[in-house]
């Protein structure tokens, strides 16, 4: 790159006195008088507590469509802890539990790939994810490990219908109950990895809190399609799951403070509490009457699968309506720098 | 290949250096000075001429002459207006409603500034009758994409499409993206957008194929006042220290510089500004953090909790009863 | 660095082999960015080109690939832009090449619902049997007796856009013709800038030139929105300000241009004349005038005749008024011991003493003959160099601002006396010796029913402070269009010929030789007239042209009076005209009263409208405003419409005329596609085609057209005549064919022929000196070889007066152009404005007569006394000083004078354009508010280049209008809802725009409202609404003819107009309450 290349082309002086200030040195106001009794510029209204431009927000809303990618996140959770639960199952000899679990996970790794393409804009360049290993990139990891879970989870759900390769079918079995724990928790890292208040800030907690709400709906698929029986370990992690689930929301909204706000009022708020309502009813549901009736415990598992949608549609929600007002982005921002101010002036 | 993942985004490595290339131009960027800006727009319509942007809507939004509203996928340059009850400098606006009915005045007054999109009328007080200097300034500012040290954009993109060029500038690159949106919530500027008919992602290049051939970015180019400085990013932030030092002088105390500091949550930008009221006032994020910088501990943290997950399976399914 | 190909290319295995490890950077990059390649360096060819909206001019280049205009963008070879564009500019390649452009030429047969189209040749054919028809049906050869040889059945608009050499050609052929009504935009635009400089100075354009204004310490920009309507010139605002100026800006609103300015000085529009006066008293009051200059190089020591009589004396009317006239006889304004020829109405009258023939017919607009060349005068007045005698101009003067106080001021203007006494300060500091300070206006001060008054004040403080000829000083008069003063040189006006000679009017048995004597002056350059007259004649009408036939005098058709484009269109309501031409001028939306443009067109047999897109004046008959409301019907109207698609600059060669007389030349890049078609083109092969109908007629009334020289060459697939075959004849050539090089080699014997006198050296040595290129940072900041201006490419006009009368500088840092003793001749950075080899110390022996009458001490070589004038004896209808009087629609009083509006104003009342009541009248409260009508950065004019322009258009989406929180309180206004505004002629509905922006005002006593609505809206386009021009009145400036639209009054309500035939009815209702009538509005 030649010197006339880094600089402005427009740049030209006329004179070529260089004693002389270019245009870009104008300083507007300056042949004003100065104020009496104050010099330069004052506040005339007191600096109201949080500024923005014309209310707009900071950042730019998420583009994701809500059934897609929050639907996403219920089935990605859904696949992965299923097969671990598969996993868990097919290694204590519960096949039914297994293979119930494993044509779940399957069922719903084959539908969260096609709402993951569906959000694309350019579906046909869904390929184009495995051009880099990023691991700066959730969704490149992701994707990755899609890859790997993807096979294993396909291997174990069509060696279980079929009941060919049994060995074969064990060992996928195994791996996709490793890797699936992977796909239920990494979603936590894609979208906390944003500028989204209430999704970044919660960092922290969203793992552990898309851990439980995919145990809780593993469990609910378990209690739905395996038999009572076999059941124990589903009904079990369901209620383990809500558990966690409902922990990691307490924990998070309180250390987020007012960023907690759209977690719990507005449409995601509504979502959360009902998610959570829906799946602590169906983990208690199961661990009392669907011990006993198939009934019982279906419906237990249906509310759990309900909740889970609802908390990740939720979360979702949350994060979107968190993106759309510049009180959440800036207001912790300032908090933030007025802290580093005050640790500055300490030190 | 080995990352340390703590390491990843705090080096003070040049972003070109640490991308891989070798012997590549020095890094350029922007900077551009609010205080000398005339709001003529010259600087989106010539970025959209050159990129073909297309239109995006003809609509009023009554944000003082902004019709535009802020940066997207169809508005690569975004030049905000902001009308404050506030001394420039010296100036003297003159703006005082001169002996106005009282009660005009008064519900003059009331109006919420919020719902008038506009701020306040300053506080009564003089002599009726008289008109006085009241404290008035209308600013604008050109704001773009920041082309930062540490683009979360780039750094979240499961494709490599957006990547990072030899100028150190961040790019999309067309004929990749596959429009995963994954960079648009990634920003912490709300820059980047997906264009919904074509599906892809779009933001400012810093007209990397004029660089290529030499030649200034369109908006700086036709920037009339040169409030849009395009240079070399060392002596542009040379440049702006000694501006700041000069407005100070002269009496504009509110004047700051933006995004010029190596130091700060995107490790400094490739476009940084001078500007007259807080960042947010302007619609920025007054400290913007790259989202990577935590995402060493994202995966720990979800490595933790995925290990949590398999332990409470294996414990729902050891412990208890069938 | 870029990828490599094969399996080799998987970026992951670029990650792992290579050093970008993280995937961010050099292993990621695809192929498609490796092989991007700039458009700007893929072009087959890059053209020179000149932006095509405003009057700044900055030049352009343009990209080209396979025959395809691929990119525009700033040339930063340019003095004047340096490269950069405003977004008008930026937006050339959507504008140029966007869907936004027609390319078929459309037919509306008479009462048809609908267009058709038509094929291009069919189509110039019919429209020159209109013309030939037309004219044969209305042609006159005499009025009340006297020679006219003229039809004013046909009528042209439009101009400003076009390049000089089809301006040329429009005159030509329809001067030809005898077609007198050839109008353009400089009528509505600037025609008092001629009027207000022509007569102080010399010359009707700006004094200096852009780039100069970096030299300048105090800026005031009044009447002009410089950061918004010329935003790459305001960059030399920028230099000054960053070392050390001051720049004051003078505004209703505050404006973009505010925002950059010190002093934001608020003043109620139209109340100039008042502020400026203001000032003149302080200066003189104070004694702050630059004495030396005064004396030296002003009138100030004139002694003017003992019976004139000042407004002071006669509440607000000079001596001379005639009532029933409604004009002044001038000649008690005159200089003791001198003639001076009035250079309007009363001109003839003087024509008459002078030739004594025959008697007077009133004529008018001859102001604008100041364009190069002030009035003329004869004999040598008598001088008081101590300028104390009370008859002398600087006592006059004193006297008659000496009520034009800081508290008038402040009544009048609404301006606090402090805010006034700082702007005296800076203004008188940074004036004298050392330091030198500029004013900038533009249309908001032309635009006022005194508006050539207004230029004149600035022009009289600017002599007084010995602020004019220098560096960084004088007055920048913004113009509008790209050409527009090219248009106003090489005029499509109907009272001007080429170059500022008049266009003779009808009087019995006038010769040539009895022309000349009438108008030219005895003293200055301007007593060679017969040589450019001549010269023009011989280049018009060649080997015709004869000295025993007076070289065609004849052929030129004459004027009756006034018939500007607004009487123009009182001859389309009376049905005189019938047939019209609309060469790029959009009067449905730009002119005042919108209205009664199309209720004029309505009456036409024919229209033909040539533009880039369907604008409002083409389609007015099919969904017009009219038709909405359901005043005109469609089927009802018989006026045949033609719509012939216009060509580009990028698509044809020529020059624009840019506001500091500079030529620059746009190469064309492509041919035009379809139907699209230059006006060069368009004109030529009219004029084609009528002469080959018409060839071999004996009817003396086609001799004019038949004796044309029309033989130009063309080039191309469309056969495109060669624009510079054309400059080559405005330039002009001897006998021998050889191009002139300078203005001062023609002659009137008929030796030389040339079509623009003032364009003389354009061509020199037959190179195109308009496209010269020579970058900017080649040469110092005259940037002389960089296209070329009028006269003799000098930039900075006067110049002379940068230096003493002893022709020393008047200090080093203003220095200019100065007299060299050794070479004994004048030098300096600029091509000096004076006769180089004319000593300081010369003095014209009593006799002289012409350039040599010029002392060494005279400046204003165009004047005929050599001097800037103070006080002009003549050549300014309606007063020889300006003195305040409010616009024709005000809410306010005028506290000066019994006189409310200027008493020589021209008003035209008709039921399509009532006045509003004012000040005291009553029913003024009906409409208690100020409307003030302006432009907006993001769009052009009427809009016919932005609002089909989705680029710009998105910026300024609707039309708005502008109103202070208190005024939004007061009518219960919402911002971002719609408002009514309402006039005595109509109602529009805007969006509002509630800011602190907008200050209301107090102004004697009452609280002043005032309203902004831009005016670029009209019903088509992607960005549509009512046009501001709704509202306004035809109310003209007596000299120029300009029309008032910078201020009048208006009630403005919440919510939409009403629709239908609820909105005239709404109109009636509030004249009603008003107690408009007939003559409301129009005394005296
Ligand atoms: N962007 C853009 N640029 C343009 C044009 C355009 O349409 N758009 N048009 C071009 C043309 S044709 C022209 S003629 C020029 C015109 O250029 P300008 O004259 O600068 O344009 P306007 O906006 O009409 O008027 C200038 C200012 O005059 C103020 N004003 C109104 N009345 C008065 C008054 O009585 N006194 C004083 N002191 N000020 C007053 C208005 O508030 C406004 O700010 O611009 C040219 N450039
Ligand atoms: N209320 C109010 N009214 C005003 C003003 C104001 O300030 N307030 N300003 C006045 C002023 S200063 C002006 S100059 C006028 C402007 O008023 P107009 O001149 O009527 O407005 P424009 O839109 O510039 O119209 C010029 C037309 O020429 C076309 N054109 C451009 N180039 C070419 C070409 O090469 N060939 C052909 N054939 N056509 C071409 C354009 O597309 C456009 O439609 O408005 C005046 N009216
Ligand atoms: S500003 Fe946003 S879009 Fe631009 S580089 Fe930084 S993160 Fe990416
Ligand atoms: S939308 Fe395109 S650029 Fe943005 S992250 Fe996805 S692939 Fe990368
Ligand atoms: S650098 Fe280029 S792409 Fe970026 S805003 Fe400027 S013109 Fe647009
Ligand atoms: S940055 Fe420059 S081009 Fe953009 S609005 Fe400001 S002055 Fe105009
Ligand atoms: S409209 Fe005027 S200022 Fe803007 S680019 Fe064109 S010539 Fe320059
Ligand atoms: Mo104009």
């Amino acid at each position: 790159m030649s010197d006339g290349q880094a600089g402005s082309q427009t740049d030209v002086r006329l004179d070529d006195d260089p004693g002389l200030r270019p245009e870009r040195e104008a300083v507007v106001g300056a042949a004003g008088r100065p104020r009496r009794r104050q010099r330069g510029e004052r506040l005339m209204v007191p600096e109201a507590e949080f500024r923005s431009y014309y209310g707009k927000a900071v950042i730019n809303e998420p583009t994701w469509k809500a059934h897609d990618i929050a639907g996403y996140l219920f089935l990605g959770g859904l696949a992965g802890a299923s097969s671990t639960l598969a996993a868990a199952g097919e290694l204590t000899g519960r096949p039914h539990l297994a293979r119930a679990c494993k044509t779940g996970a399957l069922c719903a790794l084959g539908g969260s790939l096609y709402a993951l393409i569906h959000d694309l804009g350019r579906p046909g360049r869904f390929l184009h994810m495995l051009r880099v290993f990023k691991v700066i990139s959730p969704m490149s990891m992701g994707t990755w490990i899609l890859s790997g879970y993807g096979p294993q989870a396909g291997v174990a759900a069509a060696t279980a219908v079929t009941g060919w390769f049994p060995r074969l079918g064990r060992a996928a079995t195994v791996g996709a109950g490793l890797t699936g724990t992977l796909v239920a928790t990494y979603t936590a890292a894609l979208i906390s990895d944003t500028a989204v208040p209430a999704w970044h800030d919660g960092y922290r907690e969203m793992p552990f809190l898309f851990a439980g709400s995919a145990a809780a709906s593993a469990g609910g698929l378990g209690m739905l399609a395996a038999p009572v029986g076999e059941a124990g370990p589903a009904r079990r992690a369901a209620l383990a799951g809500a558990a966690a689930e409902f922990a990691a929301t307490k924990l998070m909204e309180h250390r987020l403070g007012p960023v907690a706000e759209p977690l719990k009022h507005g449409l995601g708020g509504r979502l959360l509490r009902v998610g959570q309502a829906l799946s602590l009813a169906g983990a208690v549901t199961g661990m009392t009457a669907g011990r006993r009736s198939r009934a019982a415990a279906a419906a237990g598992g249906a509310a759990l699968l309900a909740g889970a949608i609802s908390t990740r549609f939720g979360i979702f929600q949350a994060g979107m309506s968190s993106s759309r007002d510049p009180r959440y982005t800036v207001e912790p921002q300032r908090a933030r720098l007025a802290r580093a101010e005050t640790e500055g002036a300490v030190t | 290949m080995t990352f340390d993942l703590d390491r990843l985004f705090t080096g003070p490595e040049d972003p070109a250096t640490a991308g891989g290339y070798r012997d590549h131009p020095k890094r350029v960027g922007f900077f551009t000075d609010t205080s000398i800006c005339i709001g003529c727009k010259a600087c989106e319509v010539a970025c959209k001429e050159w990129n073909a942007v297309p239109e995006d809507g003809l609509i009023f939004t009554g944000m003082s002459y902004d019709n535009t509203a802020g940066l997207s996928a169809d508005t690569w340059r975004h030049v905000a207006f902001i009308e404050q009850p506030r001394r420039l400098g010296h100036q003297e606006a003159w703006l005082s409603p001169a002996d106005v009915p009282e009660q005009t005045a008064a519900a003059a007054r009331t109006r919420d500034p919020a719902s008038l999109g506009m701020p306040a009328p300053a506080s009564p007080g003089a002599p009726p009758g008289e008109a006085r200097d009241m404290d008035f300034r209308w600013l604008m500012a050109s704001d773009v994409c920041k082309h930062c040290t540490h683009a979360a954009c780039l750094d979240v993109c499961p494709t490599g499409s957006l990547f990072r060029t030899e100028f150190g500038t961040v790019v999309v690159q067309e004929d990749i993206c596959n429009g995963c949106g994954y960079c648009v919530p990634a920003c912490p500027f709300g820059v980047i957008g997906k264009r919904e008919d074509d599906g892809r992602a779009y933001k400012c290049t810093l007209c990397y194929d004029r660089l290529g051939v030499g030649q200034e970015p369109a908006c700086a180019k036709s920037c009339p006042t040169d409030s849009i400085q395009f240079g070399e990013l060392d002596e542009l932030r040379d440049r702006a220290a000694r501006r700041l030092d000069q407005l100070r002088d002269a009496g504009m105390a509110s004047a700051r510089l933006y995004g010029h500091d190596p130091g700060d949550g995107v490790g400094g930008s490739g476009a940084f500004f001078l500007l007259l009221d807080e960042p947010e006032v302007y619609g920025l994020p007054p400290d913007p953090v790259v989202t990577t910088r935590d995402l060493p501990s994202m995966w720990k943290h979800v490595g933790l909790a995925a290990v949590t997950l398999l332990a409470g399976i294996v414990m729902v399914t050891l412990g208890g009863g069938r | 660095m870029n990828p490599p190909a094969g399996i080799g290319s998987w970026p992951v295995l670029r990650q792992l082999t290579g050093p970008d490890r993280l995937g961010r950077a050099a292993a990621v990059k695809s192929r498609g960015s490796a092989s991007l390649e700039a458009r700007t360096a893929t072009a087959d060819r890059v053209v020179k080109s000149i932006c095509p909206y405003c009057a700044v001019g900055c030049a352009q280049n343009v990209y080209v690939r396979d025959e395809k205009v691929v990119h525009v963008e700033g040339d930063p070879d340019s003095p004047v832009s340096r490269g950069r564009l405003c977004p008008k500019g930026a937006a050339t390649l959507q504008f140029t090449t966007g869907s936004g452009r027609m390319h078929k030429v459309l037919y509306r047969a008479p009462y048809a619902a609908d267009w058709q189209e038509l094929d291009l040749g069919t189509a110039m054919d019919m429209v020159a049997d209109r013309i030939i028809a037309t004219r044969r049906e209305t042609w006159e050869w005499e009025v009340d007796g006297k020679r006219t040889a003229r039809t004013m059945g046909i009528a042209s608009l439009g101009g400003a856009t076009l390049d000089n050499e089809e301006n040329y050609l429009i005159k030509k052929l329809l001067t030809g013709l005898g077609v007198v009504q050839i109008e353009n935009q400089a009528r509505v635009c600037h025609s008092s800038t001629v009027v207000g400089l022509g007569t102080s100075f010399g010359r009707g354009g700006a004094t200096t030139f852009m780039q100069d204004l970096q030299h300048s310490d105090c800026i005031i920009i009044e009447g002009s929105n410089f950061a918004e309507a010329h935003p790459v010139g305001f960059q030399w605002v920028m230099e000054a300000k960053a070392r050390g100026a001051t720049v004051i800006h003078v505004d209703p609103r505050f404006t973009r241009t505010s925002a950059l300015a010190d002093l934001h000085v608020p003043i109620r529009a139209g109340t100039d004349v008042a502020f400026l006066g203001g000032i003149i008293n302080h200066v003189l009051a104070n004694d702050l005038y630059f004495r030396e200059f005064v004396v030296n190089y002003t009138n100030a020591a004139t002694i003017v005749g003992e019976d004139f009589r000042d407004t002071e004396d006669l509440d607000g009317l000079f001596s001379g008024f005639d009532p029933d006239n409604r004009g002044y006889d001038t000649d008690t304004w005159q200089y003791e011991g001198m003639t001076v020829v009035a250079a309007s109405g009363k001109r003839d009258e003087e024509y008459d003493r002078r030739t004594r023939h025959g008697s007077s017919i009133s004529s008018a607009g001859r102001g604008e003959m100041h364009g190069s060349g002030g009035a003329a005068l004869e004999g040598t007045p008598r001088r008081d160099e101590t300028m104390e005698d009370p008859r002398c101009v600087l006592q006059i003067l004193k006297r008659h601002y000496a009520r034009y106080t800081p508290e008038m001021v402040e009544r009048i203007c609404g301006i606090p006396r402090e805010l006034f006494a700082e702007v005296c300060r800076h203004l008188v500091e940074n004036s004298g010796p050392e330091r030198t300070a500029e004013f900038v206006y533009a249309v908001g001060w032309t635009q006022h029913s005194d508006g050539s008054q207004f230029i004149r004040a600035a022009c009289v403080l600017q002599l007084l402070l010995g602020n004019m000829g220098r560096p960084g000083g004088g007055i920048q008069a913004l113009r509008g269009h790209a050409s527009i003063q090219g248009s106003s040189d090489i005029p499509t006006l109907f009272n001007l010929l080429p170059g500022y000679i008049p266009m003779p009017h009808a009087h019995a048995h006038e010769t040539l030789g009895d022309f000349l004597r009438a108008d030219a002056t005895h003293k200055g350059f301007w007593a060679e007239m017969n040589s450019y007259m001549v010269s023009l004649l011989k280049a018009w009408w060649g080997p015709a042209a004869r000295p025993d036939n007076d070289f065609c005098f004849d052929h030129l058709p004459r004027l009756t009076g006034s018939h500007s484009t607004y009487d123009t269109v009182m001859a389309q309501l009376e049905g005189t005209c019938k047939g019209y031409l609309l060469l790029g001028e959009n009067p449905a939306v730009g002119s005042a009263n919108a209205r009664m443009q199309r209720f004029g067109m309505a009456n036409l047999d024919w229209l033909v409208v040539r533009d880039f897109s369907l604008i409002e004046s083409a389609t007015w008959w099919k969904d017009g405003p009219e038709i909405r409301t359901g005043e005109l019907r469609t089927a009802d109207i018989a006026t045949e419409v033609f719509f012939l698609p216009a060509a580009a600059h990028t698509e044809k060669s020529g020059s624009f005329t840019n506001t500091n007389r500079m030529l620059q030349w746009h190469h064309a890049a492509v041919e035009p596609d379809g139907d699209a078609r230059s006006d060069l083109w368009f004109m030529y092969h009219l004029g084609r085609i009528i002469r080959e109908r018409l060839a071999g007629s004996t009817d003396p009334m086609d001799a004019a057209v038949l004796d044309l020289t029309w033989d130009y060459p063309v080039e191309g697939s469309v056969a495109e005549p060669v624009a510079e075959a054309v400059l080559a004849e405005i330039n002009g050539w001897d006998a021998d064919g050889t191009p002139l090089s300078k203005y001062t080699q023609l002659k009137g014997d008929g030796s030389t022929a040339c079509g623009c006198w003032i364009y003389c050296g354009v061509y020199a040595d037959g190179v195109n000196q308009a496209a010269r290129r020579k970058p900017a940072g080649e040469q110092n900041w005259i940037a002389a070889e960089w296209a070329w201006a009028w006269p003799d490419n000098r930039r900075l006009l006067y110049n002379r007066a940068s230096a003493r009368p002893d022709g020393r500088p008047w200090s080093e840092r203003k220095k200019l152009v100065w007299w060299d003793e050794e070479k004994g001749e004048w030098t300096g950075y600029d091509v000096p404005d004076f006769e180089r080899t004319k000593r300081p110390d010369y003095r014209p022996p009593e006799d002289a007569t012409g350039v040599e009458a010029l002392s060494g001490i005279d400046p204003f070589i165009m004047q005929a006394d050599g001097k800037g004038w103070l006080y002009a004896p003549a050549g300014v209808i309606d007063g020889p000083m300006p003195t305040h009087y409010e616009p024709q629609d005000s809410p306010v009083p005028n506290p000066l004078y019994g006189r409310q509006r200027n008493p020589a104003r021209m008003v035209y009342p008709h039921e399509h354009n009532r006045y509003n009541p004012s000040g005291d009248e009553p029913g003024a409260s009906v409409y208690p508010y100020v409307i003030t009508t302006y432009r907006l950065t993001e769009h052009f004019t009427a809009g016919g280049m932005s609002r089909n322009t989705p680029y710009l258009a998105e910026l300024q989406p609707e039309p708005f209008c502008e109103v202070s929180p208190e005024l939004a309180a007061e009518r219960g206004l919402e911002h971002g809802g719609w408002a009514t505004i309402v006039t005595a002629r109509n109602a529009v509905e805007a969006r509002v725009l509630v800011t602190q922006r907008m200050a209301p005002l107090r102004a004697d006593g009452q609280v002043v409202h005032q309203i902004g609505l831009p005016f670029h809206w009209g019903p088509n386009g992607l960005s549509a609404g009512d046009a501001a021009n709704e509202l306004s009145s035809i109310a003209l400036d007596p000299n120029s003819h300009i029309q008032e639209v910078k201020a009048f009054s208006a009630d403005i309500r919440p919510g939409r107009r009403p629709r239908g035939p609820a909105l005239p009815a709404l109109v009636a209702e509030y004249r009603r309450r008003a107690g408009v009538t007939e003559r409301t509005g129009t005394e005296v």
